[in-house]
């Protein structure tokens, strides 16, 4: 179902009128609610009315994390705090926490598109929803929370933690929906299993997953393990939180909000906004926000817009998959590389292992890049002829995926580093004369 | 009539070889034949052993990536001409070789070829004056 037809389906020019009225009010309010937008625009020799149509954001500074760590904690702010009625705030691992406040109307805002999310879903009033992100400062868990409520469906504030009891509680509170992180909801699935209870006990059949990037593999195994349908939900907390984009039944990108949030994908070198279709930054603009306004605020997430209207009857554009973080950019005689990219090209293939290692050097004033694999056991050779077959075959595939040419180094077995997560994947020894 | 040959790969590293035929060496496995084929970057060590099983086994322990194929194994007499025949009567078949190896001293010269197609390579070689030799013959 579609929970706002006038919003979710209106056509182009509509949408576009709609996004220009609302993204010069929202200037309008930064430049006289926020000193830290006002002082950026006047540089520019920007007011609001320099806001004629959408098209114009281009002429609009950018906001980065900085800038909410630099202005901790309400500097951003564009409404007193006596209308501030919901603090959350990001862990702040790197330095100051960003704080993110909300309004009656950002809260009520928030709610109708987590109840369009769900609705994308196939879930409806009849739906019992145990929302297993945390509840807390992190937007996940009570955004969600009053998404679901706002969709007249029940929910479970489950929370995180205690999987053997949330397990018990899904099968005897026979819920149908499920929200959390994907790597969480395959621990779940794991555990349901080991209790040997029957399949049929349970009621499962929507599982709402986001917080974390994830792969349609790991689509495909939650869907298998767990016997549900499973969607993606996205969002940041400097935007709004979970549901500032969401799939629909037809899986096939993520509809973002957008007469909530304007979307641009720039390079994240040069800050040129992209041509539909390229891999880039999203670039977020909250065309209605009052507490926490954002102007083309850097998300640093790579991905790719779709303007085309969906199979699912909305026009809203849809976003790709989150394809990796453009912090670990590289630039490759002038073409920009991401870690993310190489990544996925070797997961495709059976023949390597699932490890690689970049480096990168300047010869003669060229850019060199060196992709270092392991080759799967059962894909080793005794002729020259098949390894370097395969070396062939990875090295056309990278070219295709990123435009320029990668030697390939078939490495012997367990040589990469194994560490999941952080682990260093890139050697820059370019040196710069 | 064909036997396994045991292809270990390795980076061009000073002392994988050695790495390699001293994890032999400690598991009792006796090498027949040797041969090393080299790329710009990595080397394919080619071994006739005497237990391919252990040895493939003990390999992957010590972290090689190893793979097994099947070749022929030919005596022949070591006098001129004899290996030109066969290589005739193979060419005849019209199997190609990917790579042989050879070695001769006294009597007897061993050759191991790697054809394109070992049943055919076979045939070939029945109407020929040389013995095939199996996995036996080097155990």
């Amino acid at each position: 179902m579609i929970w706002n037809p006038t919003k979710e389906c209106m056509n182009a020019e509509d949408k576009r009128r709609l996004q220009g009225e609302r993204l010069r009010k929202a200037v309008d309010r930064v430049y006289h609610g926020v000193p830290f937008y006002r002082n950026k625009l006047q540089e520019r020799d920007l007011r609001p009315d320099s806001i004629s149509s959408i098209d114009d954001i281009t002429k609009l500074p950018f906001t980065t994390k900085q800038d909410l760590r630099d202005n901790y904690p309400y500097g951003l702010f564009a409404v007193p705090m006596s209308e501030i009625i919901r603090l959350h705030a990001s862990s702040g691992t790197t330095g100051n926490p960003t704080v993110v406040g909300y309004t009656r109307r950002d809260l009520a805002i928030w709610s109708e598109m987590i109840a369009r999310c769900l609705s994308a879903y196939g879930a409806d009033r009849n739906d019992i929803f145990s929302v297993a992100y945390g509840y807390g400062l992190f937007t996940g868990g009570l955004g969600l929370h009053y998404g679901v409520e706002h969709l007249g469906a029940t929910v479970i504030p489950m929370s995180s933690g205690n999987t053997a009891k949330h397990i018990q509680l899904i099968r005897d509170f026979g819920a149908t929906a499920l929200a959390c992180t994907p790597s969480y909801a395959l621990y779940l699935a794991e555990t349901m299993a080991k209790t040997g209870w029957p399949r049929d006990d349970f009621k499962l059949r929507i599982g709402i997953f986001g917080a974390e990037p994830w792969t349609e593999n790991m689509r495909k195994e939650i869907e298998a393990k767990m016997g549900v349908n499973a969607y993606n939900i996205y969002g940041l907390s400097e935007i709004m939180g979970p549901g500032v984009s969401h799939e629909c039944e037809c899986k096939c990108g993520s509809h973002i909000i957008d007469d909530h949030f304007y979307a641009e994908v720039i390079d994240p070198e040069t800050l040129e906004p992209l041509p539909y279709g390229e891999v880039g930054e999203l670039v977020l603009t909250t065309l209605t926000k009052e507490g926490l306004p954002m102007i083309r605020y850097r998300t640093k997430d790579l991905c790719s817009l779709n303007p085309e209207p969906c199979e699912c009857g909305r026009t809203s554009i849809r976003m790709s998959r989150i394809m990796g973080r453009s912090d670990d950019m590289l630039i490759i005689r002038g073409v920009n590389v991401f870690p993310s990219q190489i990544e996925s090209v070797i997961l495709e293939l059976e023949e390597f292992e699932p490890h690689y290692m970049i480096y990168v050097d300047r010869q003669n004033n060229l850019d060199m890049m060196e992709v270092h694999v392991e080759v799967r056991d059962g894909f080793y050779s005794d002729e020259i002829k098949v390894m370097m077959e395969l070396k062939k075959k990875l090295a056309a595939r990278l070219h295709s995926v990123l435009g320029i040419n990668a030697d390939i180094k078939l490495v012997e077995p367990y040589t990469l580093e194994r560490s999941e997560g952080k682990s260093k994947r890139v050697i820059d020894r370019r040196v710069l004369k | 009539m064909t036997i396994r040959q045991l292809s270990v790969f390795i980076e061009n590293k000073l002392g994988r070889i050695n790495e390699v035929t001293k994890i032999l060496a400690a598991n009792n496995i006796n090498m027949t034949a040797f041969s090393l084929a080299e790329s710009a970057d990595f080397g394919v060590l080619r071994l006739i052993v005497s237990d391919v099983n252990k040895a493939a086994e003990v390999l992957k322990e010590a972290r090689f990536g190893v793979s097994l194929a099947e070749v022929v194994a030919l005596s022949l007499p070591n006098t001129p001409g004899a290996l030109s025949k066969v290589m005739e009567s193979i060419a005849e078949k019209g199997v190609f070789i990917e790579y042989m190896y050879a070695f001769s001293q006294g009597d007897v010269a061993n050759v191991v070829i790697r054809p394109t197609d070992i049943s055919k390579c076979l045939e070939a070689l029945k109407t020929c004056d040389c013995q095939v030799l199996t996995e036996s013959s080097f155990a």
